[in-house]
């Protein structure tokens, strides 16, 4: 409960600061809407129309209002309403997301796992030394190499854009999606490998580890019984804040194979000034990673019973 | 001294510190001198293959010789990823000393802040900057030294809070310091190697971030070459030329590799519970 309310304050904190950083900042945003020639008539007309002439708490408690409800404004340029673009947007962003994510993990937990077992053999620093490599890959730069292979070369999958229809045609969804999935989820699987490993590591030298040895357990089943679920804690974190990275990891990805996402609307909105959109933008970003955060310690109050029996943030 | 030569002694440290200082070599001397002017276009010299007419990685679309632009690139990545590390190691600090040595009233709120501004994705910062302020080397050296500088903070509060309640500091105290003396003397010497890791991870961050700025637009300038840039500039002739996409991409992952191998070498020379 207690988590709960701190959610809704960092919130409240989040929305503040997106509200300050686009309106208090820049001077004046109808000057910068209409341009450097504009009347004075006309930075009046659009004054009013964005309500810039009333004080500013009014400003934000009717933003953030609207925003609550669902309801993020409407665009500048052409008067569309925020969220039901974003609502049309998400289709593709979030699939790309969900999939890159899934995919980290499916890379990330076996071959963390078998890194550490294998600490100090051929084939555990080999995983390592991969992972090094792939963390340090810019996801943009392994997108267009595998568009240089997988499209260019073999023809096999799409190196841009995404089916008009939207997911009426599925399969052509489907594939447009994969090597932008492949590229993100690569390169976040690699962060994520490093965090299993040194996880596992920990568990691996732990005081109960030793005791489920010595009770005859092998070395498999004490790490599948007990080890596991113990170095899962600190991965879940990892793996929350890989959200977010994904997220942002999505806006250049989707550029890079020209997908219509959140993210290419966030560049395009950036680059028109449309200060309105992008306030929204970055807000319902902010608001998803702040709930990823939450998200993650309710996750560890499930896979720890320790954190359950205890007072909410009294034990880390 | 000793932690340089401690570094420099495993492969992948000195790895990290060479190709570091080659860069910084790179960027120092393109600023008087490139083989080619990066700027210069010339039609009659377009798509030359590497190791001709003295283009070392060939030359583009219209005559660009890709070396040329690959060192002023390193310039800007650097110079990004330096003032970035600056910058976030003052914003780190000041939010860090404040949240961890501060009175109830101003740590309790700079906590709050802290776990605010984490949740603002660094790329999104930036690119928010951006669009109220116009792209330049300095929205996008603030907006990640920011960005960044959070996640300092938060390591940098943990780190203060346990010299804070150190022996030797409460001696200091009854010996009569004041928080200034205390901040100085022991302070801050004593979270100087959590730091100066946290910096070279930064660093490694702010070069992938500078890319994707730089690719999505948002650099110094469209005239000057940056890593990015590049990438964007020969994504359309991905088929014709691959291998010009490949030099600036290659670029950026030696140099990220190096900022965090050198990071792990940094953490491994100044902590004696991983010394083997």
């Amino acid at each position: 409960m207690r988590r709960v309310a701190l959610f809704a304050a960092a919130l409240l904190t989040a929305s503040v600061l997106v509200f300050a950083l686009l309106r208090l900042l820049p001077g004046d945003v109808a000057a910068t809407i209409a341009g450097i020639d504009a009347t004075p008539a006309r930075l009046a007309a659009i004054r009013a129309e964005l309500g810039l002439d009333r004080p500013l708490v009014q400003q934000y408690w009717a933003w953030l209002t609207g925003a609550l409800g669902g309801d993020l404004g409407t665009s500048q340029l052409n008067g569309a309403s925020v969220s039901a673009e974003l609502g049309r947007k998400l289709t593709v962003t979030a699939p790309l997301v969900l999939g890159a994510a899934v995919l980290a993990v499916l890379i990330a937990v076996p071959f963390g796992v078998w890194a550490a077992v294998g600490n100090r053999t051929a084939l555990g620093t080999g995983i390592s030394a991969v992972s090094q490599v792939g963390i340090a890959v810019p996801a943009l730069w392994l997108g267009l190499v595998l568009a240089l292979v997988f499209s260019v070369q073999l023809r096999w999958l799409p190196a841009q854009g995404f089916p008009p229809v939207g997911w009426d045609d599925p399969v052509g969804a489907v594939r447009s999606l994969v090597l932008p999935c492949v590229a993100l989820g690569l390169t976040e699987g690699a962060v994520l490998l490093r965090f299993v490993r040194s996880a596992v590591l920990g568990v691996l030298h732990s005081d109960f580890l030793r005791t489920a040895r010595a009770k005859g357990l092998t070395r498999g089943q004490a790490l599948r019984a007990h080890g596991l679920r113990n170095a899962a804690l600190p991965v879940v974190s990892v793996l929350g804040v890989q959200l977010a990275t994904l997220i942002v990891g999505a806006v250049v990805v989707e550029r890079v194979f020209t997908l219509p996402g959140v993210g290419s609307m966030l560049v395009a909105d950036v680059g028109n000034r449309d200060l309105v959109k992008v306030q929204g933008e970055v807000f319902l970003v902010v608001a998803a990673v702040l709930l990823i955060s939450l998200l993650v310690d309710v996750a560890h109050r499930l896979i720890d019973p320790r954190l359950r029996a205890t007072r909410s943030g009294a034990v880390r | 001294m000793t932690v340089l030569l401690s570094v420099l002694r495993r492969p992948a440290g000195a790895f990290g510190l060479i190709w570091i200082g080659l860069l910084a070599v790179a960027a120092i001397v393109s600023t008087f001198w490139t083989p080619f002017d990066p700027l210069r276009t010339d039609p009659g010299k377009a798509w030359l293959l590497p190791f001709t007419d003295g283009h070392v990685l060939g030359t583009d679309r219209i005559g660009h010789d890709q070396f040329s632009q690959l060192l002023v690139g390193a310039r800007e990545t650097m110079v990004v990823a330096v003032c970035a590390a600056l910058v976030a190691a003052v914003v780190g600090l000041l939010l860090g000393l404040l949240a961890a040595l501060g009175p109830g009233w101003v740590s309790g709120p700079a906590v709050g802040l802290i776990d605010v501004l984490i949740a603002f994705p660094t790329l999104l910062l930036a690119m928010v900057l951006a669009a109220v302020y116009g792209s330049s080397l300095g929205t996008v050296v603030v907006a990640i030294g920011t960005g960044f500088g959070v996640a300092v903070a938060r390591v940098a509060r943990a780190e203060i809070a346990s010299v804070r309640g150190s022996d030797y500091v409460l001696a200091a105290r009854v010996g009569g310091a004041g928080t200034a003396r205390i901040i100085r003397r022991h302070v801050l010497p004593n979270i100087a190697p959590t730091l100066i890791v946290q910096l070279s991870l930064v660093m490694a961050l702010a070069v992938l971030v500078e890319a994707a700025l730089t690719y999505l637009g948002y650099g110094s300038s469209p005239s000057s070459p940056s890593w990015g840039g590049m990438l964007h500039e020969q994504q359309a002739h991905i088929a014709a030329r691959p291998l010009l996409v490949i030099w600036p991409g290659l670029a950026v992952a030696l140099t990220v590799l190096a900022f965090n191998l050198l990071g792990d070498a940094l953490r491994e020379a100044t902590d004696p519970r991983l010394a083997r």
